[in-house]
């Protein structure tokens, strides 16, 4: 049975930063049209942290919760902006579900769900907010549909990363209403969310992960 | 794009570095976080702490008001980007002389979330903190919505007043009270000629038209309430007074301290220019210029343009103004 474990976690780690990286200039330069420029920056760099820091573990692997515990405080360590908290705070409410041990692949949309309240909870943001939950929260609400009508975790894992892409595309019409963006109102129209771009990619990994692990 | 750099991301820690070379009979890094500049008088023993922290880019901000009767520890960030949760929470820790600590910083959402943070961490240290968030710019939201106002070029003002309170041997409540008066009492606006590059993105991240201007422009190139063809400096001046006064709304008699600075691109004496006329201006308008500063105090990388920041003063902030600092960006 395939679980959400510590072996996928660390593979989603990596895939996450590898994809992460190769995305960097093109990161910044979205952010460059709306905001600073630095979110590719920030987001490679973090993630690197991430990955260095769960690599320094002790050999034996930890308990997933730990290994979410350990990636905020490294992210929070590395990452400032308005992404260090917002996706430390995720990371911890994603650990929280993960303290009694690893969860059924099938349950993914649920641990995304816990990561989105997170973020939801720090950046006081909702869905059409133009912001990275509009990649976040379509992604939890797919893997839980498809998980309901029995999907098998490689399908839960795919629909929500379709889910993340399209709901990160979707912020291109949107008037952003948070963060530095808001302050351009309407000048924001036109212009994805670097936020939800970068989410869709993290989303994406949970699933390129999952058909490594499969 | 002509700029002295090596690697566009080593960027703020060679900053970092030369600062506390060149100024380390005031301010010296933190031994642990490289990202944390403290003064040569932090933590002195049963008085407050003043933390500020901001991104990097604003030179001689944020690092430059770490001093004597000023900032204790600054927390710096990327170029424009807020610092670490972690760095806020050095910067408290190292602050911190058994007094509390005030953080006083600006409105930005990584700021808030930051600072949010760090404070939580430091709660659990035992160590009391609490925040003055600097809301000083004009056209960044309406007066009903003072709150959304982002801080700019007040913030000095605050750090200045801040910290001689907290010198005075006031308690956290008190230093608190007085910052906050400090940054209600202050309103700013800024005009933007010609974009900013950050170094990392190789392009300007706005443009604005060969002879245009954009006023009410923020300290990272956010946009203003208006583009318009560029006037005179007269012209620009009499604009930027106006905004200012028309928000402040202070009666006739009023001392004021007024703080002219460059965005980082635009020469000296320009702003000269500019500030004669505003002090003009704003004597006609029956208000007394007891101080002034001309210069390049909080900056945007190589942004031309300027801000004007009007702080109006009484019997308490008056003295606290006038108090000897011993800080890099005076």
């Amino acid at each position: 049975m395939s679980e959400i474990d510590s072996t996928y976690l660390m593979a989603f780690f990596r895939l996450a930063g590898e994809r992460l990286e190769e995305q960097r200039q093109t990161l910044c330069s979205l952010d460059g049209e709306i905001g600073d420029g630095d979110h590719g920056t920030s987001m490679a760099n973090g993630f690197a942290a991430i990955n260095a820091r769960l690599r320094d573990l002790s050999a034996e692997p930890a308990p997933p919760a730990r290994l979410l515990r350990e990636a905020a405080s490294a992210f929070i360590g590395e990452v400032g902006a308005t992404v260090g908290p917002l996706y430390a705070t995720g990371l911890l409410q994603g650990a929280a579900m993960l303290e009694e041990g690893p969860l059924d692949a099938r349950q993914l949309g649920d641990l995304l769900a816990a990561f989105a309240r997170g973020i939801a909870m720090r950046g006081k943001a909702g869905i059409g907010d133009k912001t990275m939950l509009d990649a976040w929260l379509p992604a939890s609400h797919a893997a839980q549909r498809v998980a309901a009508e029995g999907g098998s975790p490689a399908e839960i894992a795919r629909a929500a990363a379709e889910a993340a892409e399209a709901g990160a595309a979707a912020t291109t019409s949107l008037i952003a209403s948070r963060g530095r963006a808001a302050r351009l109102k309407e000048r924001s129209i036109g212009h994805p969310d670097p936020g939800a771009v970068s989410a869709s990619l993290i989303i994406g990994a949970f699933a390129e992960s999952r058909e490594e692990l499969d | 794009m002509q700029r002295f750099i090596n690697n566009p991301d080593d960027i703020v820690d060679e900053t970092v570095a030369g600062f506390v070379r060149a100024h380390s009979d005031m301010v010296k890094l933190d031994a642990e976080n490289n990202r944390v500049v403290l003064s040569q008088w932090a933590g002195e023993k049963d008085r407050v702490g003043i933390v500020t922290g901001g991104g990097s880019g604003h030179e001689p901000a944020f690092i430059g008001y770490t001093g004597k009767n000023m900032v204790d520890a600054t927390a710096v960030g990327e170029l424009f980007s807020s610092p670490t949760a972690k760095s806020f929470h050095d910067c408290i820790k190292a602050a911190n002389g058994g007094a509390g600590v005030a953080v006083l910083y600006g409105n930005y959402a990584g700021d808030n979330m930051n600072v949010k943070m760090a404070a939580k961490m430091a709660k659990r240290d035992g160590i009391e903190v609490k925040t003055v968030v600097a809301n000083d710019d004009v056209c960044s939201a309406p007066a009903t919505e003072r709150e959304k106002r982002r801080g700019v070029a007040g913030e000095i003002m605050m750090w200045k007043i801040g910290g001689a309170k907290a010198a005075t041997g006031a308690s956290l409540d008190e230093v608190i009270a007085t910052a906050q008066k400090a940054i209600d009492n202050c309103r700013s606006v800024g005009v933007g000629l010609g974009p900013c590059t950050l170094p990392a993105v190789g392009h300007p991240n706005f443009e604005i038209e060969p002879g245009k201007m954009e006023v009410g422009i923020g300290h990272h190139g956010e946009p203003g309430t208006r583009v318009e063809e560029l006037k005179t400096a007269n012209e620009v001046a009499d604009d930027m007074t106006r905004i200012v006064l028309d928000d402040h709304n202070l009666p006739a008699g009023t001392e004021v301290a007024v703080l002219v600075s460059g965005l980082g691109a635009t020469p000296v004496d320009e702003l000269y220019v500019l500030f004669d006329r505003m002090a003009s201006q704003i004597e006609a308008a029956g208000l007394k210029v007891y101080k002034a500063y001309v210069g390049n105090y909080f900056t945007s990388l190589e942004m031309v343009g300027a801000t004007l920041t009007v702080l109006a003063l009484d019997d308490e902030l008056k003295p606290l103004l006038d108090m000897d600092t011993a800080c890099p960006g005076f």
